[in-house]
């Protein structure tokens, strides 16, 4: 508890353990030696920061002023119009299909992360080179940039809606797989040894005690998944040709802007609407 | 996020307090058996919400279009690639080891700044939309606000910038922004509320200014956490950075993995570029995890 109480301060630990002030007795420097760090700490930050724009040439008071500018080009220029309701009929269908693919996806890693993830638990995994080998196969599909992935699919499976869902299929993968290793390790362990003290098999235990106390978590985090993949499906469907990125992609790239923020409009309805179907569930099965 | 041991133990306590159902207070079917299963309201969403992902999800693969490529092949051809990506990655004359390596950091730079950035607008931002520091009105709108702005994806944030202000580090960063905001804003202001209000109320009974209590009670208590979410949230803007600059143009090395992947169409060159980036999200993955181990999750 006191370590936590030092630490909480934001002071280094040196520091702390130097303070020349006994026991129980008011040390008047404290709160200005405090400050100091955290101002020492700011200032670092603040440093690296300026370093990293002259890197990259980036203009702070340009930025400032043209990002007004930019929100009324967008007000403006962003505005559906009536010619551009007409293009429904070719947004609509394309919004479901992404959405679709993101459930899919979402779901169908969902289940094999599962299997990884209870196989490569350091708790009630089969032990082994095995959570090692989990860990990295996880932390390779979840690093590797999702434009990588493109490119790879769309080398063989050509433009269909199904590399969408597989690009996004293999990202998913990656990240539930780290995501439900940590629930299921972090897990009470109490039901599992009782279930082993009684002689059950390891599938009885998976069964009745690995599943039943991780569900809830699992899907939370596939909510999350779905949530997140919807956002990702525009940049894998500008990447590979497919759903909702595509259509997107092609009017804004042929300066038909008023049916891009037609479609901008349709994916921030789903995506607030996916969020609060989301949040509803959450609220019902926990 | 461990919620798990609750549904564990809503059947069996159900089962012990409703007395009523049968003999000793244990729930019985009508040929006698014990029930060990107890269908409670949260177990009967739980299966629904399992059901209509099943449901969903057969549906989807079921009407997908799969093009005219046959599969096996297609996965071969895939596998195929992959491997010769990860186990020949070199140049391939397009690109020399020192652009490649500054377009690595000009990725990171572009990251560090957005993070920076977006911090500062985030801690403000994150003080008006905590409760206990705010009013409601004001914490409400600020919510909305933000879950408006997360829910445009970043890659169109920056499409919509990069023609509004043109292309260059400004549009990536804006377009970075929205997101970085949105999302510290939801971490601050959610560990800013959890702020033990004694301590808020001490200072306030003693006469503290509005910054005095921000600064003096909220800020040093919640150092370790706002920086903990900071460092995740560079992490996510590095993998964003990536991804932006093969679409948007914005530069980096995503620009450069876009031209060897969809223009050179040399794997060897995609390869490499894919370790270096690797090699970073590792580091930067490692670091957060441990990160938020020690500061975030300590229930």
């Amino acid at each position: 508890m006191t370590e936590r109480v030092a630490r909480t301060v934001g002071l280094p630990e040196g520091l702390h353990a130097r303070s020349s002030a006994p026991r129980g007795s008011y040390d008047g420097s404290f709160f200005l030696r405090r400050t100091l760090a955290v101002a020492a700490a700011a200032l670092a930050v603040a440093a690296l920061g300026v370093l990293s724009g002259v890197y990259v040439g980036f203009d702070f008071v340009q930025a400032i002023l043209d990002v007004p500018g930019g929100f009324v080009w967008m007000a403006t220029q962003f505005v559906p119009s009536a010619s551009s309701l007409q293009k429904l009929d070719a947004i609509l269908p394309a919004l479901g299909s992404t959405v679709l693919a993101s459930v899919a996806s979402s779901c169908t890693a969902a289940a094999l992360a599962y299997v990884c993830a209870v196989l490569g638990s350091r708790t009630v995994g089969v032990g082994g080179p095995f959570p090692q080998f989990v860990r990295g196969i996880a932390s390779l599909f979840r690093n590797i940039p999702v434009v990588a992935w493109a490119f790879i699919l769309l080398f063989s499976f050509k433009q269909s809606e199904f590399t969408g869902f597989f690009a996004l299929f293999l990202t998913s993968f990656g990240y539930l797989t780290r995501c439900f290793l940590e629930s299921v390790d972090e897990m009470s362990a109490g039901p599992v040894e009782a279930l082993r003290a009684c002689g059950a098999s390891y599938g009885q235990i998976v069964a009745q005690a690995v599943v039943p106390m991780s569900i809830t978590s699992v899907v939370s985090w596939v909510l999350y998944m779905i949530e997140t993949n919807i956002r990702d499906a525009t940049l894998v469907g500008i990447l590979t040709g497919t759903g909702i990125g595509f259509v997107f992609d092609v009017y804004y790239k042929s300066f038909r802007y008023d049916v891009a923020g037609l479609v901008l409009l349709c994916i921030i309805l789903v995506v607030i609407v996916c969020e609060l179907v989301s949040n509803f569930v959450r609220r019902r099965i926990l | 996020m461990t919620d798990g041991p609750k549904v564990e133990l809503v059947g069996p306590a159900e089962a012990c307090s409703s007395v009523a159902g049968g003999p000793r207070g244990v729930r019985t079917s009508r040929s006698g058996r014990i029930k060990v299963h107890v269908a409670s309201r949260s177990n009967v969403s739980l299966y629904a919400v399992l059901g209509a992902f099943a449901l969903v999800t057969v549906f989807a693969l079921a009407t997908m279009d799969y093009g005219k490529v046959p599969f096996p092949e297609a996965m071969a051809a895939a596998t195929g690639d992959f491997v010769t990506m990860m186990t020949q990655p070199g140049l391939g004359g397009h690109f020399t080891l020192p652009d490649v390596v500054e377009g690595l950091l000009v990725s990171l730079a572009l990251a560090l700044l957005t993070t920076f950035i977006g911090a500062v607008i985030a801690f403000v931002l994150g003080l008006v939309a905590a409760s206990n520091l705010s009013n409601r009105a004001a914490s409400n709108a600020i919510k909305v606000l933000m879950s408006v702005a997360r829910a445009v994806p970043t890659i169109l944030w920056v499409l919509v910038f990069s023609v509004a202000i043109g292309l260059g580090p400004e549009a990536a960063v804006t377009g970075l922004l929205f997101h970085s905001v949105a999302y510290l804003v939801k971490a601050y202001s959610e560990s800013f509320e959890e702020v033990d209000p004694g301590v808020i109320e001490a200072l306030r009974a003693s006469g503290a200014s509005w910054w005095q209590v921000v600064f003096q009670g909220v800020v040093p208590e919640k150092v370790n956490e706002m920086l903990s979410w900071t460092f995740i949230r560079f992490e996510i803007n590095f993998v964003n950075a990536v991804a932006v600059g093969a679409v948007a143009g914005a530069g980096g090395i995503g620009y450069q993995l876009f031209l060897a992947g969809s223009f050179y169409y040399n794997i060897h060159e995609v390869g490499l570029i894919v370790y270096l980036c690797l090699a970073v999200a590792v580091v930067l993955e490692v670091v957060a995890t441990k990160l938020r181990k020690r500061y975030i999750v300590q229930r």
